[in-house]
C-alpha cells in the first residue's frame, strides 16, 4: 500500500490537483485526507466535490476544525476565520454540507493512525508542534493495537517525531523527496504539512507518501499555480491577506 | 545469532565462510543461491550479533547502518546489494572489497619496530581524507573512523567501513538523545563527540588526525580513556607533539597532524579536501609553531584551555555538504604565454572577489608549462615560474586564506588543468577567457572551451576588465566619466 496523505487543503483546488497528480506519478494506491478541506481558499465547493469523489473510490476522509466551522458558522463572526467560514458556508450546497458534517475525526489504516490534530483529544484541535505534544498524541494512538505510525495535519509544516536512543521523542526536519525508513518496530508521528496553505516561506504545496509495504515515508513539496490561486481568493469577499499568504507561503 | 553453517540459504543468498567475527556482527562470504553469477564483484553479508546483554545496543547500531548504508555511493564505500527486513531477518549484503585495513600498517610497524616513512603516511592520510570528503559530500559523517574501519584497496584508494555510529542529514538520527552522551570509540572520538554533538564533518578530520598520529609515532595521542573525565581531557589537552616521540617526523607532517587534532573544530582543516590537499603537497604546507614543537604544552596553557573548555559550546554544522561547499578549494590557471598585464590584472581581481565571499577557501595557483628536459634546466624553469606565480599573487589580499603555487609540465594545457582539478577536489577554477592559445582558436578548440567541457568543477572564465584603460590614464583624469570619453589605450 502506498498511501498519499493530504491535509489542510483549505479550498485550494489547484494545489490539490497538483498534489494528486504528483501522488499518482509516485505510484500512490490509496488516499487519505486529514481534514480542513475548507476555509481561507476560493474553491470550497469544488474541493469538497473532488474529495467526495476520492471518498467514493475508497479514500479515508477526516474532518478538521475549519470543516466544522463551515458546516455551522458562528452566528456572531469575530475573527477572519469566522468570516471565511460564513462565506464558505454560503458556497456549499446541502449535499456538500452533509458530507462535511459526517466526517469522522480519526481512522486506523493498518499500522497508521490518522487524525487532523492530536490523537489524545481530536476535538480539542491541539497543535502538535513540539516533541512533548507529539508524545501525548503518539501515546494515545499507540494504545490501539497494531498502531505504530500517527499521521496528522493542522500545523501546516512538515516534521517527523521519532523515538531515538532516549525515551523522549526527537524532532526531525525532513528533506523533501527523501524516502525515510520508518520501520514499525519504532513509533513515529508525522505532521504531513498543508496542501493548500503552506506557512514556512515556501509557496509549494505539501503532502506525504507512506509506503506501508516498504516502511518508508516521503515528504513532498509540489509546485503549483499559486499566483492563480491567490488571484482567485482576491475575487472572493475574503480578506486580501489570505491571497498574499499563498504568494509568500506564510 | 549463532554462527550460520556454510551452505545455509538466507533470502536467496548462500552463506559461505566467515570472513570476520567481531563483537557486533559476523561477516560471511555469500553468493546467489540460485547459481546466478556474482554482480561483477564478490559479496559479503553482515549479520548483527544479538546474543548477550548488549544485543539491543548492537541492533540499534545495525539499524543505523541499515538506514544509512543503503543510500551511500561512490568509490569509497562498499557497494550495496541487499538488505533484510530489520524485524524479521536483519542483514546487509554488500561488496566484498579486497584490501588491507589500516590496522595492518600499525601492526606491521610494531612487528618491524619501524615507523612508516612520511611519504607513506601522507599517502594513507590523503586516501582517508579523500574517502571522508566523498562521504561528507553525500551529507553523511562517519563518526567512527578508526584503523579497523578504514580499508586500503590494492590501488591505494581508501574504503570506509561500518556505519553503525554514522550520521546522515537526510535521516532521523536514531542515536540522538535529549541528554547528550558521548557516542564513538574513545581513542579516536573528536572532542565535540565527547559532549554529544553529532553531524560535524570535522569530527572525521579529528579521527584521521589520531590515525596519522598513530602511524607516525606508534602511540595514541589521548590514550584509550575509559572514563568520561578521561574522555573530556581532549577538550583542552594538547597531545605530546609527534616529533617528541619520533624525531624522524618532518615538521610539515606534524603541522598537519596537530591541525587535525585541534580541540576546537573551527581550528582544524575546514574540510577533508583541504586536508587531502596538504597531504598531497607536503612542500606547500606552511609550517608554523605547531609543526616545530618538540616539547609538550606548558601547564599554564593547559590550565587556561581547561577553563575555556569548561564552558565550551559546540555548534553542529547544519548540512555537511553545505558546510564543505562554503570552504572550497579555488584554483586559478595563471598563463605565462600571450598574457597581457590586463589579463593578469583581471584574473587577480576575479580571484580576489572569489575568495572574498568565501572566508574559508584556499587558493591553488597553477601554471602549465611546456615539458622541459629533466636536469638543471627543469629545476631552473620551475623556480622561474614559481617565482612568477608568487609575484602575481602579491596583489591578492590573502588574509586568512591558505595559498599554494604549482608548476605543471604538460603539452596539453586543458587536460593538465582538468586533471589537477580532479585530483585535488577543486570546487572552482578561475581561467582567463582569452588566454592559452588565443591565436589558434579558429583552428582548434581553445583551452578555455575544452576546460569548460571537461572540468569536474565550476569554471569562471574571466574577460579582461573593461575599465582597464583607466590604469594608464593620468591620476587627475580618472573617473567614471572619462571612461566613456577616452578610447581604450592599447594594453
Amino acid at each position: 500500500m502506498k498511501l498519499a496523505l493530504l491535509s489542510d487543503i483549505h479550498a485550494n483546488l489547484r494545489a490539490l490537483h497538483a498534489c494528486l497528480a504528483h501522488a499518482q506519478e509516485a505510484g500512490a494506491t490509496h488516499h487519505a485526507v486529514l481534514g480542513d478541506l475548507t476555509g481561507y481558499g476560493a474553491e470550497p465547493a469544488q474541493v469538497v466535490d473532488a474529495v467526495m469523489h476520492l471518498a467514493a473510490r475508497g479514500a479515508v476522509v477526516l474532518g478538521g476544525n475549519h470543516d466544522a466551522l463551515a458546516v455551522q458558522p458562528p452566528a456572531q463572526p469575530q475573527t477572519h476565520g469566522d468570516l471565511s467560514a460564513a462565506w464558505t458556508h454560503g458556497q456549499l450546497d446541502a449535499a456538500q454540507c452533509a458530507f462535511l458534517a459526517r466526517l469522522p475525526l480519526h481512522a486506523q489504516l493498518g499500522s497508521a493512525w490518522l487524525v487532523h490534530a492530536s490523537a489524545d483529544a481530536p476535538a480539542n484541535w491541539h497543535y502538535v508542534d513540539n516533541p512533548h505534544r507529539a508524545q501525548r498524541s503518539l501515546a494515545a494512538a499507540c494504545a490501539h493495537s497494531g498502531v505504530s505510525h500517527v499521521f496528522c495535519g493542522h500545523v501546516h509544516h512538515q516534521r517527523l517525531y521519532y523515538q531515538g536512543a532516549a525515551r523522549a521523542l526527537m524532532e526531525f526536519m525532513p528533506t523533501p523527496g527523501v524516502a525515510i525508513p520508518v520501520p514499525a518496530h519504532r513509533q513515529w508521528l508525522a505532521t504531513v504539512g498543508s496542501v493548500g496553505q503552506p506557512r514556512d516561506g515556501d509557496p509549494r504545496a505539501m503532502y506525504a507518501l507512506f509506503d506501508a509495504t516498504q516502511g518508508r515515508l516521503t515528504f513532498h513539496r509540489v509546485a503549483y499555480e499559486y499566483r492563480a490561486a491567490a488571484a482567485a481568493v482576491r475575487r472572493t469577499p475574503q480578506p486580501g491577506w489570505f491571497a498574499q499568504r499563498l504568494e509568500e507561503g506564510r | 545469532m549463532k554462527l550460520l553453517a556454510p551452505g545455509t540459504v538466507l533470502d536467496g543468498f548462500a552463506v559461505g565462510e566467515v570472513i570476520h567475527s567481531g563483537g557486533m556482527a559476523h561477516i560471511y562470504r555469500v553468493h546467489y543461491a540460485d547459481g546466478r553469477p556474482d554482480p561483477g564483484f564478490a559479496m559479503a553479508m553482515k549479520v548483527p550479533r544479538m546474543a548477550g546483554d548488549d544485543g539491543a545496543e548492537n541492533l540499534l547500531g545495525f539499524e543505523v547502518e541499515h538506514q544509512i548504508f543503503q543510500t551511500l555511493g561512490g568509490d569509497h564505500v562498499p557497494r550495496f546489494v541487499a538488505a533484510g527486513d530489520l524485524a524479521r531477518l536483519p542483514y546487509l549484503v554488500m561488496e566484498y572489497v579486497p584490501g588491507r585495513v589500516l590496522q595492518h600498517w600499525l601492526d606491521e610497524a610494531r612487528t618491524l619496530r619501524q615507523r612508516p616513512d612520511a611519504q607513506e603516511i601522507a599517502r594513507l592520510g590523503q586516501a582517508m581524507a579523500v574517502a571522508a570528503h566523498s562521504l561528507h559530500q553525500q551529507n553523511a559523517v562517519h563518526l567512527d573512523l578508526k584503523p579497523a574501519n578504514v580499508l586500503i584497496r590494492h590501488d591505494g584508494r581508501a574504503v570506509l567501513l561500518d556505519f553503525g555510529l554514522s550520521w546522515h542529514a537526510h535521516y532521523p538520527d536514531l542515536l540522538a538523545e535529549e541528554l547528550r552522551r558521548a557516542v564513538g570509540s574513545p581513542a579516536w572520538m573528536a572532542p565535540e563527540q565527547v559532549v554529544g554533538v553529532r553531524g560535524d564533518p570535522r569530527s572525521d578530520i579529528f579521527a584521521i588526525g589520531v590515525m596519522l598520529y598513530e602511524l607516525a609515532t606508534g602511540e595514541l595521542p589521548f590514550g584509550e580513556p575509559a572514563t568520561t573525565g578521561g574522555l573530556r581531557q581532549r577538550l583542552w589537552m594538547a597531545p605530546p607533539p609527534p616529533r617528541a616521540l619520533n624525531a624522524g617526523v618532518p615538521g610539515w607532517l606534524q603541522e598537519v597532524i596537530l591541525r587535525c587534532l585541534e580541540p576546537e573544530a573551527a581550528r582544524r582543516y575546514p574540510s577533508a579536501a583541504h586536508l587531502a590537499f596538504d597531504l598531497g603537497h607536503p612542500d606547500q604546507v606552511v609550517v608554523g609553531e605547531r609543526g616545530g614543537r618538540t616539547r609538550g604544552t606548558p601547564l599554564r596553557t593547559h590550565l587556561r584551555r581547561w577553563f575555556r573548555a569548561a564552558g565550551l559550546q559546540y555548534e553542529p554544522s547544519p548540512l555537511p555538504s553545505q558546510a564543505i561547499r562554503e570552504v572550497p578549494i579555488v584554483m586559478v590557471a595563471v598563463p605565462h604565454l600571450d598574457a597581457s598585464d590586463a589579463t593578469l590584472y583581471s584574473l587577480r581581481q576575479a580571484v580576489s572577489r572569489s575568495l572574498g565571499i568565501r572566508p574559508g577557501a584556499r587558493l591553488a595557483c597553477v601554471s602549465v608549462i611546456a615539458p622541459v628536459d629533466s636536469g638543471q634546466d627543469e629545476i631552473d624553469a620551475h623556480r622561474l615560474h614559481l617565482e612568477r606565480l608568487r609575484q602575481w599573487a602579491q596583489g591578492i589580499h590573502l588574509e586568512g586564506h591558505q595559498a599554494s603555487f604549482h608548476v605543471i609540465e604538460s603539452g596539453d594545457v586543458a587536460r593538465a588543468l582538468c586533471t589537477y582539478a580532479r585530483g585535488n577536489h577543486v570546487d572552482l577554477m578561475v581561467l582567463g577567457a582569452a588566454t592559452h592559445g588565443l591565436q589558434m582558436q579558429r583552428l582548434v578548440a581553445t583551452v578555455p572551451m575544452r576546460v569548460v567541457m571537461d572540468a569536474p568543477c565550476s569554471v569562471l572564465l574571466v574577460r579582461q576588465a573593461t575599465p582597464f584603460a583607466l590604469l594608464d590614464a593620468p591620476p587627475d583624469t580618472r573617473g567614471p566619466q572619462s571612461a566613456h570619453d577616452r578610447s581604450p589605450a592599447p594594453v
